[in-house]
């Protein structure tokens, strides 16, 4: 069965979205990467979005649900490299995901959640 | 019809005509010859002459749509185009044409001594051509001003929006003008393209040059500094009025979300804050 | 309104999504929209797509490149032959969903598009229909 590639980088995982996902194989992500969570005990996760040209309704719930499902799970999750069409057509659908932390790029992405797992909270940015 | 007895006329006089139209012409600018020599002046006025006995000499008429008189349009379009953005006024560009006439009158009535009905058929010939061909050079001049102010629109929307690093990884955008829906989307795009570019995580949208903030502008500034967030960045505003505070208060605007400052300086102090950066005095 | 071209896709799988999504992209890059352009009519159209999938129980999507007076643009029409939407004005509000979605399908789509019509009988089926002009 086709699926998207889950790296584990230290306490944190990472996944590089490069397909058009159909929707089956973007819930076979979330199932995925919250088990992986559990089984890596992985403190962070970093979704690179950087090579999608399309976000949905249906993409953009399921980042939102992983980060929430992440956040029980006692993970932080950024989703990093968000085109900046992709963002302006986000916001025009009337989806601005307030509950997901986002960084420019995956370096960036990793700062933020080497700070968030040293404790400082305040040095992310949870404007939701 | 009397067209080629009409081109025959201009090509018996054409000297002595070309010299006191191009003189007319000199006279009717005053003070405003500086912008044309006499040279270029006589060069419009000989391709002038060439383009309407041709046009004569294979019977064109006057009606304008016909093929006849495509490289007279073409000209007298140069012509209007070129006056236009030399700022000469509609009328000034319309005499090139009716300064004709009276030469071409007195060459007209001295060629017919004793016929006063072949004068009349020959000047009422004449007339109506360089009627034609005057107000259809009104017309080129017009569209080429048009075309002039529609390229400085679209230069000033450019120019209007741009977007400064004011330190590493901090972005800048001075609005300055009205805001409405076309002008907003440039902007974002702007914004949103150079905080990729520039890998900048603050961006600092200043509204100082922003006359009045109504439901629309505030939703455009929600929507870009919520594009901006989904792509890693932070925005904020600053430059907010007194009054413009109060207009976006009664309007039940929720700015609640957003990071907003009194001035430009306030706004870059927080942005080098939140970057944990400090100035100091040395 | 002057057809140029047509592209007709089935709409009964997940995947049918995907090929709508990559259709869309290719013809919107054809006749030169902005990127931003065709992120939104993409965007809209992935929408309505899943809506034929999983609301209308399956139909098909008309890709067209129109032409009207000297613009072009994108139509795109989606249609089943599903249960049809009882209360359209309320299906048009955000926030309103019959199934787990966020309820942004139909208002959201229509805010990314230049035009938007729907029609629709209970028991018969929905026609979504909307176009995107180049700027």
């Amino acid at each position: 069965m086709e699926r998207i590639p889950i790296l584990k980088m230290g306490s944190f995982l990472l996944v590089t979205i490069q397909v058009d996902m159909h929707d089956q194989l973007a819930m076979t992500l979330q199932d995925d990467l919250t088990a992986r969570i559990v089984s890596d005990r992985a403190s962070g996760v970093l979704i690179d979005i950087s090579s999608l040209d399309v976000v949905d309704s249906f993409i953009g719930r399921m980042l939102g649900n992983i980060a929430a499902m992440a956040r029980v799970l006692d993970a932080e999750t950024v989703v990093v490299g968000m085109q900046p069409s992709v963002a302006i057509t986000l916001v025009e659908l009337g989806l601005s995901l307030p509950g997901i932390r986002t960084a420019l790029n995956v370096d960036r992405g990793m700062e933020l959640l080497r700070a968030g797992n040293n404790g400082d909270s305040n040095a992310g940015r949870e404007n939701g | 019809m009397g067209n080629t007895r009409l081109a025959e006329i201009i090509g018996r006089h054409e000297r002595d005509l070309l010299a006191e139209w191009t003189r007319r012409q000199m006279d009717s600018f005053g003070t405003g010859r500086d912008r044309i020599s006499e040279t270029q002046l006589r060069g419009n006025s000989q391709d002038f002459l060439r383009a309407l006995t041709e046009a004569l000499l294979r019977n064109a008429g006057s009606d304008l749509r016909r093929q006849e008189w495509s490289s007279m349009k073409d000209l007298l379009g140069e012509i209007s185009r070129q006056r236009a953005t030399q700022g000469f006024t509609p009328s000034e560009t319309a005499v090139f044409v009716f300064s004709f006439k009276q030469p071409l009158f007195t060459r007209i009535a001295s060629e017919y001594p004793n016929d006063s009905e072949g004068f009349a058929a020959e000047l009422w010939t004449a007339t109506e051509l360089l009627d034609e061909l005057g107000l259809y050079t009104s017309e080129m001049y017009l569209k080429s001003r048009e075309e002039v102010i529609l390229r400085q629109q679209q230069e000033m929307l450019e120019l209007s929006t741009p977007v400064v690093e004011v330190w590493e990884g901090v972005l800048a955008l001075p609005l300055i003008g009205t805001l409405d829906s076309a002008r907003t989307q440039i902007v974002m795009q702007n914004l949103l393209e150079a905080i990729v570019a520039r890998g900048a995580n603050l961006a600092i949208i200043d509204i100082t040059g922003v006359p009045t903030v109504d439901t629309l502008v505030a939703q455009h500034l929600l929507k870009t500094v919520a594009a901006a967030r989904l792509m890693g960045a932070d925005c904020i505003i600053s430059g907010i009025r007194p009054q413009i505070a109060q207009t976006i208060i009664h309007l039940g605007v929720d700015l609640s979300g957003v990071l907003t400052k009194a001035t430009l300086a306030d706004a870059l102090q927080l942005a080098l804050k939140k970057k944990n950066l400090t100035v100091a005095r040395s | 309104m002057p057809v140029v071209k047509t592209v007709e896709l089935p709409l009964t799988r997940q995947e049918d999504v995907v090929a709508v999504r990559q259709r869309t992209r290719s013809l919107g890059v054809e006749i030169g929209l902005t990127i931003v352009d065709q992120t939104k009519i993409v965007t809209a159209a992935s929408e309505l797509a899943r809506n034929t999938v999983i609301h209308g129980g399956g139909g098909k999507a008309t890709i067209e490149i129109v032409k009207e007076a000297s613009k072009q643009g994108l139509r795109l029409t989606f249609e089943d032959c599903g249960p049809g939407i009882p209360d359209l004005e309320r299906a048009m509000q955000d926030g309103y969903t019959s199934g787990a979605g966020l309820g942004l399908g139909l208002g959201g789509s229509k805010r990314l598009c230049n035009d938007f019509a729907i029609e629709s009988k209970v028991g018969k089926g929905t026609r979504v229909t909307i176009a995107r002009w180049k700027a």
